[in-house]
């Protein structure tokens, strides 16, 4: 069960932006396929009666108040920003005229 | 073959709230660029999203108006993707635990009611801003508005044409505005509407393929994009062409839709749990607090105008559009128990200057006071209705105190009977030919003798007592 094929694990690879080698796509290949026993192996267990969990820490979600504080200066905010100007963020062209 | 539209909304809604979703930062709009940022929103390393309770109180009373089943626990997922104004690569949604499931919404069609069904409404952050212009080799990013908190609203497909989504579009709109959701600003973006359009034959049950309308600022645009592509997608279908499952951008010049960009990869977004956020709990005895804080709302607060105060519906609806008007309207009447009255003042002389100023009720110089003090002079015979007419501006402009403003321009009513008489005598012989005209018969000179009298009392006359005595001076 759960092996994931070469050209699944460059789906994936392309929907992360990663330019993986062929020796990665096996070795994570066969690493995903792992990943996907377990889950099956999990999913024999019987979970009648237990409710929905998508965290296991029992606290409640922390709530902030809706007060202004302030954050960055733009300065600060575009400091390691490889490329910027008036202020703004500069990238690649996203749109071709 | 004869075709109907199948169409489902996608409403944007950005909540009401002083800071973004997950992070203190301002949400005021139109500010420098990247001057509204944290590290939170900026998606540094090391940051964690602290959800704005706020943001949560407004989704619950949208849900409990939109007649919602709110989830006792909800829960944000990442939705993933890659584009420069979103900076973490994913953006926290609400995914298979929103926190409003089906609801409904009644609106009106033409004058015919019509349920519209919510599937869902969720919580989510706003992306940033691309600025694709003044940059020579590259786009620019703003960031002010990353992470804005959002409410979007999804209708089931239930609207079949552009009348029905514009009713739908503008009765949400208002309904959010009365409740202190959203501030409804459309060019501002608070108000985004995006409607995934399909055609099927009549009788036909399945589905067709959906095209998604994106970049639509108005209702106006709304309308045009909707039956424009109706009709496109009708013309494609009667040559025997396929349609494609699209996003297309609504372009106000050409007036038609353009394709965006394919789906079919871009919608493989891996949501997944946040793993940074705990589910949200929602206490009954919050839900039970907020479902009393609901006001009445705008479809209630018509049909009670109707039967209450016993106004035309074409009143009633004016009335109702915004709550500061009705409110307005209300503290008038009460004051000044004749609602048909209070209404033509309202829907005419005071409206006329509140939208010249594009001011809200509630932000009017004239108060429902004064304007009730204005109506008891015109109801006491003090001034004529013209005068008070003509007096509204400046009363509405300054504030002032209508008796006061009256007596300052002389132009209290002319009711006393040797005083108007005298005036009427001036007149009557100043025109002799209308006089004979009259006692030979022709009385619609009467019309022309009443108008000189007004003149010569500069407005001030009664024109009810002017009547009276012409009548019996030329009878004598």
């Amino acid at each position: 069960m759960g092996h994931i094929s070469k050209s699944e694990v460059e789906k994936v690879a392309d929907l992360a932006r990663l330019d993986l080698t062929e020796a990665e796509k096996s070795l994570f290949g066969g690493q995903l396929s792992q990943i996907l026993d377990y889950v099956d192996q999990l999913q024999t267990v019987s979970t009648e009666g237990v409710s929905l969990t998508s965290s296991v820490a029992e606290i409640q979600s922390e709530w902030r108040e809706d007060v202004v504080v302030p954050g960055l200066t733009v300065e600060q905010a575009l400091a390691n920003a490889p490329e910027s100007n008036q202020g703004l963020f500069v990238v690649p062209k996203i749109l071709g005229k | 073959m004869t075709y109907e539209a199948v169409i489902g909304v996608e409403v944007h809604a950005q909540l009401q709230t002083q800071t973004k979703l997950f992070c203190a930062c301002s949400t005021s709009f139109g500010l420098p660029a990247n001057t509204q940022v944290c590290p939170t929103c900026l998606g540094l390393p090391g940051s964690l999203p602290v959800l704005n309770q706020r943001a949560v109180e407004l989704a619950i009373r949208a849900g409990l108006a939109l007649q919602c089943e709110l989830a006792p626990s909800n829960q944000f997922s990442r939705k993933n993707y890659f584009y420069p104004d979103l900076p973490k690569g994913y953006q926290i949604s609400q995914y298979d635990l929103p926190i409003c499931g089906l609801g409904w919404l009644d609106v009106s069609v033409n004058g015919s009611a019509k349920r519209v069904r919510i599937r869902r409404a969720h919580l989510e952050e706003d992306a940033g801003k691309n600025l694709h212009e003044d940059q020579k080799d590259g786009s620019g990013v703003d960031l002010n508005r990353a992470g804005t908190p959002l409410l979007e609203i999804v209708t089931e497909p239930d609207l079949h044409s552009s009348d029905e989504v514009d009713a739908y579009l503008k009765a949400l709109r208002e309904l959010l505005v009365y409740l202190g959701v959203c501030d409804g600003n459309m060019e501002q973006g608070s108000f985004r509407c995006e409607p995934n359009v399909s055609i099927r034959p009549i009788g036909e049950t399945r589905l067709g393929t959906k095209v998604e309308l994106k970049n639509i600022n108005s209702f106006r645009y709304a309308r045009e994009a909707v039956e424009f592509e109706i009709r496109r997608q009708q013309e494609i279908v009667e040559e025997g062409g396929t349609l494609r499952q699209e996003t297309r951008l609504w372009d106000v010049h050409k007036g038609q839709t353009a394709v965006m960009r394919s789906k079919e990869e871009a919608h493989d977004y891996r949501y997944f749990p946040d793993p940074d956020l705990l589910p949200v709990q929602l206490d009954d005895a919050w839900i039970k607090d907020l479902s009393g804080t609901i006001p009445e709302l705008p479809g209630a607060k018509l049909d009670r105008f109707v039967r209450e105060f016993g106004l035309p519906e074409y009143d009633a609806k004016i009335l109702t559009e915004s709550k500061e008007l009705a409110d307005y309207f209300e503290a008038c009447v009460q004051a000044f128990p004749q609602p048909k009255t209070v209404s033509n003042w309202v829907m005419g002389e005071l409206l006329r200057e509140l939208n010249q100023q594009g001011l809200g009720a509630d932000a009017s110089p004239i108060s429902p006071e004064r304007l009730v003090e204005l109506l008891r002079l015109v109801e006491d015979g003090t001034v004529s209705l013209k005068v008070a007419r003509d007096l509204f501006p400046e009363l509405y402009a300054s504030g002032e105190e209508p008796a006061q403003l009256v007596k300052r321009k002389g132009l209290v009513q002319l009711s006393d009977d040797a005083q108007l008489g005298d005036i009427v005598e001036t007149v009557l012989a100043k025109h002799p030919a209308q006089v004979e005209q009259y006692r030979g018969g022709k009385e619609t000179v009467l019309g022309y003798l009443v108008g000189q009298v007004m003149k010569a009392s500069g407005g001030k006359a009664n024109p009810g007592k002017v009547n009276a005595l012409l009548k019996s001076k030329l009878s004598a």
